[in-house]
């Protein structure tokens, strides 16, 4: 089956985003394709490659990006909700004129014509959100 | 028509599983994850509402999400099913759409 999921909150303040991934995994490992992730609203502060837990938490950000290169998953945020919240790839630092980028390798920023793609691409759409 | 509704608030926090319960028609099944599992528990004022909807819908309850919070089987009403995340995906992949009450 092709699953798409959407996560809406960020790490670490809800549980979402740790249901989100235990439930990606559990798709994957049980053969399931999922066409793709997509981070919305708080959601993209997911995809930041700055961040540093403590040691003996979980690495969110890390686990998704592991993830995303054992299974080749397409993890997408979306471009509003990112300008907002200073989630940076190369492209958005071109076209609006900042100095770093913090992006996660294996994410991507895009539209949200990649929701809508995915819910009509896939199966079953599952929401995590709070 | 088949639906799987996942509630994830406790329903001694917000009504979205009375929701849930509400507007899911007969046939549905309803997935208690994070704090929704607090509806799982018997003894609550919450115990009525849930055996009465498992007239015609399924209710279960995820098991990370239950053991998370120290809810051991014997606090869990009779009927509720518990789940792990490959049976999460088994609820999606059963019904035909998926609505989460957030």
């Amino acid at each position: 089956m092709k699953l798409a999921v959407q996560v809406n909150e960020g790490p670490y303040q809800h549980q979402a985003t740790d249901s989100a991934y235990h439930f990606t995994k559990a798709a994957l490992e049980k053969g399931h394709e999922v066409f793709r992730v997509f981070f919305y609203h708080d959601g993209v502060l997911n995809g930041t490659r700055l961040t540093t837990p403590p040691q003996d938490d979980r690495n969110i950000v890390n686990r998704w990006v592991e993830l995303a290169e054992k299974y080749d998953l397409d993890l997408v945020l979306c471009v509003a909700a990112a300008q907002r919240r200073g989630l940076v790839d190369d492209g958005e630092a071109q076209r609006n004129g900042k100095d770093a980028t913090n992006i996660a390798p294996k994410f991507r920023i895009s539209g949200l014509g990649q929701l809508i793609e995915a819910a009509i691409q896939s199966d079953r759409l599952v929401v995590f959100g709070d | 028509m088949a639906d799987l509704h996942t509630v994830n608030k406790s329903p001694f926090d917000k009504n979205s599983l009375e929701a849930a319960i509400k507007f899911s028609q007969a046939g549905s099944s309803i997935l208690l994850i994070e704090d929704g599992v607090y509806g799982a528990m018997k003894g609550t004022s919450a115990e009525a509402m849930v055996k009465g909807a498992m007239g015609d819908k399924k209710m279960y309850a995820l098991k990370s999400d239950l053991m998370a919070r120290a809810i051991k089987d014997d606090r869990i009403i009779e009927g509720v099913t518990v789940v792990d995340y490959a049976g999460f995906v088994d609820l999606v992949e059963a019904n035909d759409k998926v609505q989460a009450w957030l």
